[in-house]
């Protein structure tokens, strides 16, 4: 039965469903037990599943993970829960020197089946050390899969597949889409990890996507098909491994390139899509392959200083306007940045 | 519980001490030949603490290391064939060759792995120690680890957290004064104690001398217990010494880190010269039977550079394969 729920509540729903079926599935962090239940995602785990199975923590992320990884090689599914993921960057050399490494260093006598969710945040002040979308980081060390979802159907399907997966998995959840709603199935709807999906077809222009942009990639979409420019929109749900057949078809096709990304530009994970498609479809191509990803600079904190600093729809819509030789001013006069710039929606009161 | 330790016990703890040397010397004087082509890192000198702590715990008790490894692994039960051919970086490895001397594993015996990263493998070991609570398993779980390892941060994370959680972790640092080359002094506060301070922190603690295996098993065993029976997480400093280079085959006084002197002082402080000197006057016909165990051991010894030695490297192509687990086909615990 398919209920409309919000992001955080398919979480939560996910949470539920895989404790309720493996009781080797275990989850901490720090505040997941705290009356707010990190944004919603954990309320109800500690009362359902009990605290030996669900249960708050010291701040002390870098031992955490690597008690997360003790605990997997005994058997247990752990899920390691941060309310933004700048705070896990302490825990790096368990992640990259262990979580990633165990697998594969110990000639594949064990596996480390746990899941990080990891929150990031954007706009309201989240600043330089709240914001950060390092994805590609994640991406870039073998041994790790990394998960970033759009839709609240496919948050709940790709973290119950996290759960079971038998490797480390960095669970990225975008704050701005905790509050949007899709329809949900209820019990175990595990969507394989490692596949894109086609958020809406077109034949002119292929955009690679992920996450909250893949909102953002939707509004511009809508504005092009007036415009007589109909946008392939993948969504990439998977960042690692990550599903190129979708992208080499779809850009086969379509012959033009834009790729969005929510990380810093030099070195992102849009980056990489850009080199391959250039390298395997070069003559394929009608124009050069365009990406647009953050500014290289930290992001500030003042309202002042944040507007115009997000890639928003009229960015992405500018951009491909440029691959078809039209007037960029236009798309960005006609998808004006909102007002407040610095919130999702009105749902967003801060204060993070 | 009462620990007395039978004349037979204190011989094969003298054994494993003398199995643990002869490896190592087996490995200190092939190293040259260069087959051995990876970081490696001898206990020689240090055998006495992974002896005491191996005769204390059983297979079914975990146990995680560091870069200097070879006497925990082995101590604990770990194939001694496998650990060779792991430093020969060959297919019958226990890491099939991508983890070399810093990454042994043999979860037959519970020895869940070593880490190359100082402090690395402490949060691994409290985290097989909060399974085992959340299973309600009668295991413990040991961490090894230097006394480098006490100025990590991961270290006074997983103190505590191991304290809050009361799990069952007994935390053995082997005290061996230099880090590399950096000696204590630079590192750590003058006269302040480790074992006092990780008390302060919450865990009982003990101290003890890490060259004298008898000793060194009775503190453990009384540290185990605690651990078993639910009074939280241990820790144990023992003072020992390395007697060779940090990483290596050889002696390196020449370097002047530390003084021939001191050396000369721990060394006639040898556990293993110790123990035999004190059983040579309670066992009868001691050394006869001394020299055929060595002998014995000698064999095994060769016997496994030989089985290294003849074995393949794993095919190049595996460098590729084994990044991530495929469902079903992971190991179990």
């Amino acid at each position: 039965m398919n209920r409309e729920v919000t992001y955080a509540a398919a979480i939560n729903d996910a949470m539920h469903v895989a404790m309720h079926l493996d009781d080797s599935v275990i989850c901490y962090g720090l505040g997941v037990t705290d009356p707010l239940g990190v944004f919603g995602t954990t309320l109800g785990l500690e009362q359902t599943f009990g605290s030996a199975r669900v249960f708050d923590v010291p701040t002390s992320e870098n031992a955490l993970l690597g008690v997360a990884v003790g605990a997997s090689l005994n058997g247990l599914k752990p899920v390691v829960t941060h309310q933004r993921l700048d705070f896990f960057l302490l825990a790096l050399d368990q992640l990259v020197n262990s979580a990633a490494k165990w697998h594969y260093m110990f000639g594949g006598s064990t596996s480390v089946p746990i899941t990080i969710r990891l929150v990031v945040g954007r706009g309201w002040g989240q600043g330089p050390t709240h914001s950060q979308n390092l994805h590609a980081w994640f991406s870039h060390i073998p041994g790790l899969k990394v998960v970033m979802p759009t839709t609240p159907a496919d948050a709940k399907g790709l973290l119950l597949s996290s759960i079971f997966d038998p490797n480390p998995v960095v669970f990225i959840e975008h704050r701005w889409l905790h509050n949007s709603v899709g329809l949900v199935e209820q019990g175990d709807t595990r969507i394989p990890l490692g596949k894109a999906s086609v958020a809406r077809n077109g034949n002119d222009v292929t955009i690679v996507s992920f996450s909250y942009l893949t909102v953002e990639a939707l509004k511009a979409a809508d504005f092009l098909s007036n415009e007589k420019i109909e946008c392939e929109i993948i969504d990439l749900r998977t960042l690692s491994p990550l599903d190129w057949l979708t992208i080499y078809d779809s850009v086969s096709r379509t012959r033009r390139l834009l790729v969005l990304d929510s990380g810093f530009t030099t070195g992102s994970l849009a980056g990489e899509v850009v080199a391959r498609v250039a390298m395997s479809h070069y003559g394929r191509l009608e124009c050069a392959p365009a990406r647009l990803a953050m500014p290289d600079v930290p992001e500030p904190t003042s309202f002042g200083l944040t507007r115009g600093f997000y890639v928003r729809a009229g960015n992405i819509a500018a951009e491909v306007f440029k691959m078809f030789g039209m007037e960029p001013e236009y798309a960005l006069r006609s998808l004006p940045e909102p007002h407040p710039h610095d919130v999702p929606d009105e749902w967003f009161k801060g204060p993070f | 519980m009462v620990h007395s330790i039978s004349t037979q016990e204190k011989f094969d703890l003298l054994c494993q001490m003398q199995r643990i040397r002869l490896v190592e010397e087996g490995i200190a004087s092939r190293y040259h030949e260069g087959k051995m082509r990876c970081p490696t890192h001898l206990s020689i000198g240090q055998e006495a603490v992974a002896v005491a702590v191996g005769a204390v715990i059983n297979s079914r008790d975990f146990a995680v290391s560091t870069h200097r490894a070879h006497a925990h692994y082995l101590a604990k039960g770990g194939n001694l064939p496998a650990m060779v051919a792991e430093i020969y970086g060959k297919a019958t490895g226990c890491s099939r060759g991508k983890g070399g001397s810093m990454h042994l594993i043999d979860t037959s015996v519970g020895f869940m792995g070593t880490s190359a990263i100082v402090g690395n493998s402490i949060p691994i070991g409290v985290g097989l120690a909060l399974s085992v609570q959340i299973r309600g398993s009668n295991q413990v779980s040991c961490i090894f680890l230097g006394d480098g390892a006490i100025e990590e941060g991961a270290f006074y994370e997983c103190v505590n957290f191991a304290c809050v959680r009361k799990l069952p972790v007994v935390f053995i640092c082997e005290n061996n004064l230099y880090s590399v080359y950096s000696p204590l002094s630079v590192r750590q506060p003058e006269g302040r104690s480790i074992a006092k301070m990780v008390e302060a922190i919450g865990a009982q603690s003990f101290q003890g001398d890490g060259n004298n295996v008898l000793k060194a098993r009775l503190i453990t065993a009384e540290a185990v217990d605690n651990a078993r029976n639910g009074s939280g997480p241990q820790f144990i400093e023992f003072m020992t010494y390395r007697w060779r280079e940090h990483c290596g085959p050889e002696f390196d006084n020449d370097l002047g880190y530390r003084t021939v002197e001191e050396f000369e002082l721990w060394r006639e402080r040898d556990p293993i010269a110790l123990l035999q000197t004190e059983l040579a006057g309670s066992i009868r016909d001691f050394e006869l039977k001394w020299e055929r165990a060595n002998e014995v051991l000698k064999d095994e010894i060769l016997e496994a550079f030989e089985f290294a030695e003849n074995s393949p490297f794993p095919p190049a192509e595996e460098a590729f394969t084994g990044d991530f687990a495929v469902h079903g086909l992971e190991a179990s615990p």
